[in-house]
């Protein structure tokens, strides 16, 4: 057999169990794959030799019966995870050469499950960025062509889409803290749940804003991640906010029945100068779950248009006290100093050197809205926004509605470079869909549904209620086999 | 309020990040871009509605105050860009 890296996670499982397959034979498909495909810029840091020893161990568990779902399946990691002894540099210049001591919460779980690292993945720098275009690595591609531009995956966990698309890996982890999963996946046609705040461990996950940031799966289908899904989630010790909640088997809730669900569209998603594919992307998908027997029900979320601006104070001002231990004491990257400079210039030159463009504007936006003076016009001002967001949801799940459709972009993706001289804001508009659930903290996931007149895929998104990612789930699998989503992108690299 | 650069030069101070003089007013400019978008906000009447300091209504978890960590020294400074017996070095602090 031959291009075993194009199964899914699900089929995998089933051919490992029959012995139909090895594990070392599904990573050395993908690992041939991966060197084929360096032109994507997906991975940064590739660990062919480790992976082949993990695959060697699964196939051993494997042998001896009563492996775990995901045991032999080859991931792609990003590189925001700590992986023991491998360079994990959240995509920036501050963190050249760190090699962590441990191994985050997350990836070792998945470890423990069997599951074999192919190597880490390109994002944007500390997942600052929506196209993986402020990557110290240099940018993604994604994989996805329909002239000779190359087209952004998406961001941040872009390296991540463009893999999974690509079938470099049969699924990869991804963070989100406003749309880092579910845009990227949206953009390559594949799928990507941000779970409830709490669901998985944030520990040793270089943190960007701590009460933003989730980790989920992004797949080639929905039951590959709620497999997964279930696989990376459940308490943790080391993360005081981790949920103490039982994880239930995700994969067996996958019924597509979804009769009598109700499903709400919200008003407010439907944003001045909308672009007429995305509209009728949403119709179609609305006409979907109708047909399967849900209830739509028309909704309002009335502080929708406030999201974006309150995450803009929140995210960058959580940055901006996470990043400040860059300082080039204790890993990472320090400035050569001049005779005389102090520690002062070591920390201001190490910092401006080290991080790229728009990590420096974040924190500096995060440091201004602290500043004493600002606090409460700014920062109080934008967490009681978030709280009014909340309750906007909260007030519709409490009347009884099961999941939010909503588009997951505005867009279809765009060109890398063609953002580059928008002023900042532009970039930021690509989360608008996404960011209300970051800041409510509720579980999303985006669904390939279609593609565009240019032949681009293009992805609707499920918002579910806390702690119900079975339930968003099986919704997500019946929107799934009723848009019956099978394109692929023709292999250019 | 509008961000001038002199403003900017302090944010950037506050921060740690040395930019220099010339960048400034494309720095100052792009704050106010930032800020001019997150004016929005005091569209909203926010009267009477707590900040939110939690998304999920938990109580954090207590655990037994006891030492369950340690001896980690080499491990802790493995990835210092100077570390010198045992401990962090960084340019001298104090005249």
């Amino acid at each position: 057999m031959s291009d075993l890296n194009k199964l899914t996670i699900a089929d995998a499982r089933d051919m490992l169990r029959a012995k139909k397959v090895s594990a070392k034979e599904l990573t050395a498909d993908c690992l041939t794959a991966i060197d084929a495909a360096d032109a994507l810029g997906a991975y940064v840091h590739k660990t062919p030799e480790l992976a082949m020893d993990q695959a060697a161990a699964a196939d051993a568990r494997l042998a001896a019966g009563d492996a775990p779902d995901m045991c032999g399946i080859p991931l792609g990691i990003k590189d925001l995870f700590c992986t023991k002894g491998v360079e994990s540099q959240s995509a920036s210049r501050i963190l050249q050469g760190f090699k962590p001591e441990y191994e985050s919460t997350v990836s070792q779980k998945l470890l423990d499950a069997g599951t074999i690292m192919l190597g880490k993945l390109n994002m944007d720098e500390f997942a600052m960025g929506s196209s993986t275009e402020t990557s110290a690595y240099g940018n993604a591609v994604n994989p996805w062509k329909i002239d000779d531009r190359d087209l952004t995956p998406g961001g941040s966990s872009g390296g991540s889409a463009s893999a999974v698309a690509a079938d470099l890996c049969l699924a990869a982890t991804g963070t989100d803290t406003g749309g880092s999963i579910r845009q990227p996946a949206a953009f390559t046609g594949i799928v990507g749940i941000k779970p409830t705040y709490g669901r998985c461990s944030r520990w040793g996950i270089i943190a960007f804003a701590s009460s933003l940031d989730q980790a989920g799966p992004m797949t080639k289908t929905v039951r590959d991640a709620a497999i997964m899904l279930e696989a990376m989630s459940g308490h943790d010790a080391k993360d005081s906010t981790s949920a103490d909640i039982a994880v239930p088997n995700f994969e067996a809730m996958l019924t597509g029945d979804i009769r009598g669900k109700k499903i709400g569209i919200p008003k407010e998603y439907r944003m001045d100068g909308m672009p007429a594919e995305i509209e009728k992307l949403w119709g179609e998908g609305t006409a979907m779950l109708r047909d399967a027997g849900a209830e739509i029900v028309d909704i309002s979320l009335p502080h929708t248009k406030y999201a974006l601006p309150a995450y803009y104070v929140i995210a960058p001002a959580e940055a901006s006290s996470n990043l400040a231990r860059y300082d080039g004491v204790r890993f990472g990257h320090r400035a050569t100093l001049a005779a005389g400079d102090g520690i002062t210039e070591m920390y201001e030159k190490t910092r401006a050197e080290g991080f790229g463009h728009e990590v420096q504007r974040r924190i500096m936006v995060g440091t201004y809205v602290l500043s004493a003076g600002f606090y409460d016009a700014y920062y109080n001002r934008a967490r009681r926004v978030r709280a009014l967001i909340k309750k906007d949801f909260d007030d519709v799940f409490a009347a009884g509605i099961d999941a939010i459709l909503t588009p997951a972009t505005p867009s279809a993706a765009f060109g890398l470079g063609e953002m580059t001289d928008a002023d900042p804001v532009a970039m930021y508009l690509n989360d608008v869909f996404t960011v209300t659930v970051n800041l409510a903290g509720l579980p999303g996931i985006s669904v390939p549904t279609g593609l565009n007149s240019d032949g681009l895929p293009l992805g609707l998104q499920l918002i579910g209620r806390p702690w119900e990612e079975g339930d968003l789930l099986n919704t997500a699998y019946a929107l799934e086999q009723a848009a019956g989503f099978v394109a692929k992108p023709n292999r250019w690299w | 309020m509008s961000i001038d650069t002199a403003i900017a030069a302090k944010v950037a101070k506050l921060a740690r990040i040395r930019v220099e003089e010339d960048a400034l007013p494309a720095l100052a400019e792009e704050f106010n871009t930032i800020l001019g978008f997150i004016e929005q906000l005091n569209e909203v009447d926010v009267e009477g509605v707590e900040p939110m300091t939690s998304v999920t209504p938990q109580r954090l978890k207590r655990r037994a105050d006891v030492v369950n960590d340690g001896d980690q020294q080499d491990k802790v400074l493995k990835n210092a860009p100077d570390a010198r017996e045992g401990f962090f070095a960084v340019p001298k602090v104090v005249e």
